[in-house]
């Protein structure tokens, strides 16, 4: 698929947008969420533990754990707007809701991402 | 008030699948619509350019092609409206074969029809048998709002699932299908869902809703094939389409 084909103009509409949206948070979760299981695996590691704690402690970490959660709340949110479609056959207020759905995703991200610092 | 000067550049593909644009220089009208600029084209440029249409109004559905990357009725398309500075580009519908310059061959589109069961299959029952059918019921209801599908292809051009899956039977056919289920004097509804419930059916759908997006009617595909699915999803679970 060449460039000028992934960004048909056809595709510049919010269903397009957060079937995208969905598609990506999901892979990003497939590739990190394993990582974030093994780190949490290694902490309960007495000795380790304490080395984790410092680890876990550098922005980066923090950032990248916050941008974790936002990815799980987004594809949580997409979820939702396709079973809204699909099991209650929502139409005419489906932009209300894709909205909706998405700026909870962000808005997870975010409260976490304030807690974290 | 457009100058009576100004020109509009149209991009016109040319050729069949492997072909290229070629440009022509149109007079801009200040009311003018995609279709009259390929018709000026035709008339008195390039008599050999290739393009379909019929009614010029909106209701055979046969003049549908790629404006500016996105897939339209051409007639009711006012260039006003999608001309990006003075610019247009025109090739045939995606997903279907090309035939010549804007001519796609509809044939795969409409076997889809078919394959979706998209027609009537009357009952076998005598005629004072035949079913009741109230214009409040819910059934009438969801088939009134998938019926008006005037067959251009537009939704089938607008779907990535379509392009990614040649077998896939496509939004146009869905929606049919869906029409034709909610139709309860079918004699075979379950005969509808079994062929949309195959692996090239309703449920490859990924709710992109490119299809409703860009239907020039304003009818619903992804919500048609959201009642397929569920419509199937019942059906499987009380064992009738097992078989």
């Amino acid at each position: 698929m060449s460039a000028s084909d992934f960004t048909r103009a056809s595709r510049f509409h919010a269903g397009f947008a957060a079937a995208l949206i969905h598609r990506l948070s999901g892979l990003a979760l497939a590739i990190f969420l394993p990582l974030h299981f093994l780190s949490l695996g290694l902490a309960l590691e007495a000795e380790s533990f304490a080395d984790f704690m410092i680890w876990s402690s550098q922005p980066l970490v923090k950032v990248s754990e916050a941008l974790l959660v936002a990815a799980l709340g987004v594809h949580f949110a997409g979820g939702l707007r396709v079973l809204g479609i699909e099991f209650f056959g929502l139409t005419r207020a489906q932009g209300v809701w894709i909205s909706c759905a998405f700026a909870f995703g962000a808005g997870v991200g975010i409260l976490f991402l304030m807690k974290a610092f | 008030m457009t100058s009576p000067a100004a020109m509009l550049k149209a991009s016109i593909w040319r050729g069949r699948e492997a072909g290229q644009y070629q440009s022509f220089e149109v007079p801009a009208r200040e009311n003018q619509t995609v279709l009259d600029v390929v018709t000026y084209i035709q008339r008195h440029l390039d008599a050999a350019l290739a393009y379909r249409f019929a009614c010029r109004v909106g209701v055979c559905g046969s003049c549908a092609m790629t404006v500016n990357g996105r897939p339209r009725w051409t007639c009711r398309t006012h260039v006003s409206r999608v001309a990006s500075g003075g610019k247009l580009t025109i090739a045939p519908l995606r997903n279907l074969p090309v035939i010549r310059d804007l001519v796609t061959d509809m044939t795969p589109f409409f076997d889809k029809w078919h394959a979706a069961r998209g027609r009537f299959v009357p009952g076998d029952g005598p005629r004072d048998e035949m079913a009741e059918v109230r214009p409040d019921a819910p059934e009438r209801a969801a088939a009134s709002a998938a019926i008006e599908c005037i067959g251009c292809g537009v939704c089938h051009a607008a779907c990535d699932v379509v392009s990614w899956r040649e077998d896939y039977l496509g939004p146009a056919a869905l929606n049919r299908a869906w029409a034709a289920w909610n139709d309860v004097r079918d004699g075979d509804r379950t005969g509808i869902l079994r062929a949309v419930s195959q692996s090239s059916g309703c449920h490859n759908c990924h709710t992109h809703q490119s299809c409703a997006e860009h239907c020039p009617v304003g009818l619903n595909p992804t919500f048609s094939i959201a009642g397929l699915k569920r419509a199937t999803l019942k059906a499987t679970l009380k064992g009738e389409l097992s078989p």
